[in-house]
């Protein structure tokens, strides 16, 4: 027995339109460990909520899973029949979205949806799970649980929602949880609490965890390792420090390089020139190649790929050339 | 500063909001009206050509200053006097699904400011320059045929940016403008804020979270809480020696990409409640310097001391002894 969480191979994920079939995402290869959390950035539109809709199972139509395999602690789920990952869903794997209030039933008390929740998933009596729903609301650092167990949504705060989320995603003790941009709703102070109790999380649980946010800031204070994504590729990845520190991608050079700093002056930040293309326009070759400063004539022939820890890109290659 | 050289004016500046559960509930229960004070007394000056940043936390009241800057909320009590052109006044607004029309293309939206300004100008010019607009936000031309449901949160912003940018502002009130971007796009907005600074002398009241997006823009920074100024400063000042509790709790909390602190703790405490804050200074339950006088009188900022710049019964302790 491994413990590899999740273990995401060569993932393709397609739409079918009018104008033709787009490729949403090629060749996404990830893993998460038990404990550790993986952060997901990238451009917007890049693929990073594709991939957490890919593995949570709820790809919109006509979206589908084209190729490649997820596994869940060995199991592969990407097959499964709706049913059977319903029940992974809540059971194995938890998901955190951007706005708490997707999440919650507006009409239902706090206290009533985790209980509910919670007898969905387990075999726990009504009083049990009442227990077990006033423990979860503790832990996740709700102040006079108690007394909030019969608050309806709308009576708490943005950052407290989103704690109850957690919660809500914690019923069932998952093996992962996939967290898409769950502070960018959130201010400052928030954001560290919600960061602060993933990583809590991790440690004491062994939970595995995909972060998805583009603030790079929490990446390095929060994740273990990193992915970068680009036009529906993995462009880099790495153990977080690296990435920061000695990015070996390009376009995540000029990710970093477009930060403003905390502590330095500049007149201009450094930009990328251009924009992602759009799907139905990808360049051949390396995506990223009409806004690289490095592009030779190869990375506009030839698509660089990565399938562990580096770059995708030609430069990175031993004795290859761009 | 002198006095004229501002372009905005605020004093004293009031707004109130009936938050009261409807009359015959608060009959039949026998609840009290309540009033939410989200803007409650506050100073500031812009001048001409500079940025000001407003921060704090979520409902401090940053986004009701900026409506009652650009005009969409009356005050409820003090004033506010703007010394340029009304017209020229633009705003950029913090949800950017909610501020553009569902039922204009995107290239009648941006030409609107222009037709407003410049009746007189021809539908070719206006084309051009809408299609110019777009360009310098990093939208295609041809975008100006679409709808704005065909574009994500990002581009969404980048639309109402392009929107403002064609009403030739000299004042643009900012809530938020890049919190839905990534960072390689917000940096081609901020360099271009910038420019447009430097190139015609705009001035901006500059609302953001991210506090190294607003050390980056600011000249001056004003620190909120519950509806007050608590502290305003040049940026480097502020940032090298912060000088009130709240603002050096706020500066401990940021994630730091370059010092990465993988053990950072968050802020203690939640923001109270708006409706009923606490007696005196209304940072005290938080506060790791309350005093007991901080549990009974309100704090102010005074010119006499330390300029004016904070308002803590703890920081004008230091420097008087
Ligand atoms: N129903 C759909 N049909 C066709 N394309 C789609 C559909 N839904 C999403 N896409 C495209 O898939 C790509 C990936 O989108 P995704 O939401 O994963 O981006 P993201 O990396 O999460 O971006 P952001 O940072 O803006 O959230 C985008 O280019 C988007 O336009
Ligand atoms: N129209 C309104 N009616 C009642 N209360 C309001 C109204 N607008 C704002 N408020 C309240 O006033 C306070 C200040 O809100 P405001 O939107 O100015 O906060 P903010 O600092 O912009 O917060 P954020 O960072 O979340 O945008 C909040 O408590 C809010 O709930
Ligand atoms: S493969 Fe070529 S174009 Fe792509 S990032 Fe590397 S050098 Fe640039
Ligand atoms: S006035 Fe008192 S409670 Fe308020 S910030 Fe200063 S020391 Fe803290
Ligand atoms: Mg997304
Ligand atoms: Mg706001």
């Amino acid at each position: 027995m491994t413990d590899t969480v999740l273990d995401v191979r060569d993932l393709r994920v397609e739409f079918p339109t009018r104008r033709g079939l787009l490729t949403a995402l090629d060749d996404v290869s990830l893993s998460i460990r038990r404990g550790e959390i993986l952060g997901v950035v990238g451009e917007s539109g890049a693929g990073k909520s594709m991939t957490g809709l890919a593995i949570l199972g709820l790809l919109e139509p006509p979206g589908r899973i084209a190729g490649g395999e997820i596994h869940l602690s060995g199991d592969r789920i990407d097959t499964l029949p709706e049913r059977a990952m319903e029940a992974v869903r809540g059971r194995r794997i938890g998901a955190i979205f951007q706005d708490p209030l997707t999440s919650l039933n507006p009409l239902f008390r706090i206290g009533d949806q985790l209980v509910e929740t919670i007898r969905l998933h387990t075999a726990l009596s009504r009083d049990e799970a009442r227990a077990r729903a006033l423990s979860l609301l503790k832990e996740v650092g709700i102040p006079a649980a108690e007394d909030r167990m019969d608050s309806y949504p709308h009576q708490f705060s943005g950052g407290m929602r989103q704690r109850v989320v957690i919660a809500l995603a914690l019923c069932a003790e998952p093996e992962l949880i996939v967290a898409d941009e769950p502070t960018t709703a959130l201010d400052v102070s928030i954001q560290a609490q919600i960061t602060a109790l993933l990583r809590q999380l991790c440690t004491e649980r062994g939970t595995a965890v995909m972060l998805v946010t583009h603030d790079m800031g929490v990446i390095a204070e929060t994740a273990d390792r990193v992915a970068v994504m680009y036009a529906g590729r993995v462009a880099e990845m790495g153990p977080v420090d690296e990435v920061v520190r000695r990015p070996r991608h390009p376009y995540t050079a000029g990710l970093m390089g477009s930060i403003p700093s905390l502590r330095k002056d500049v007149e201009e930040l450094r930009m990328i020139p251009g924009s992602m293309p759009r799907l139905d326009a990808v360049p051949p070759g390396c995506a990223f190649n009409p806004r690289c400063g490095e592009a030779g004539p190869r990375c506009r022939r030839e698509v660089p790929r990565i399938a562990g820890p580096g770059a995708a890109c030609w430069l990175e290659r031993e004795g290859g050339t761009a | 500063m002198t006095r004229t050289d501002a372009i905005l004016e605020a004093d004293a500046l009031e707004r109130r909001f009936d938050v009261s559960a409807p009359w015959l509930n608060r009959v039949l229960e026998r609840q009290p009206r309540r009033i939410l004070r989200a803007v409650d007394g506050v100073d500031f000056r812009i001048r001409r050509g500079r940025t000001l940043a407003l921060v704090g936390e979520s409902g401090c009241g940053k986004s009701t200053i900026a409506k009652l800057v650009t005009g969409l909320y009356p005050p409820s009590g003090g004033r506010i006097r703007f010394h340029g052109d009304r017209d020229r006044m633009q705003m950029i607004f913090q949800d950017p699904y909610a501020s553009l029309n569902p039922r204009w293309r995107v290239g009648r939206i941006v030409a609107e400011p222009i037709r407003t300004l410049r009746p007189e100008t021809g539908d070719a010019e206006v084309e051009a320059r809408v299609a110019d607009l777009l360009a310098t936000v990093g939208l295609s031309p041809g975008d100006a045929v679409k709808f704005p449901h065909a574009f994500s949160g990002g581009q969404r912003q980048r639309i109402s940016i392009a929107r403002a940018l064609a009403g030739e502002p000299e004042f643009l009130v900012c809530d938020e403008p890049t919190s839905a971007l990534d960072v390689s796009v917000q940096a081609q907005v901020l360099n271009l804020m910038k420019r447009l600074q430097r190139e015609f002398g705009l001035t901006y009241l500059f609302i953001s979270h991210d506090l190294s997006v607003v050390r980056h823009m600011a000249d001056e920074i004003a620190v909120m809480y519950l509806g007050r100024i608590v502290e305003i400063q040049p940026t480097a000042d502020l940032f090298a020696r912060p000088l009130h509790p709240y603002t050096r709790m706020l500066l401990e909390t940021i994630p730091d990409l370059e010092s990465p602190n993988r053990a950072r703790k968050p802020m203690g405490g939640e923001v109270p409640s708006p409706v009923a804050p606490p007696a005196g200074c209304s940072f005290h339950p938080r506060c790791p310097l309350a005093m007991d006088r901080c549990r009974s009188d309100r704090p102010t900022r005074r010119p006499e001391i330390l300029g004016g710049r904070v308002a803590c019964f703890a920081a004008e302790g230091a420097t008087a002894r």
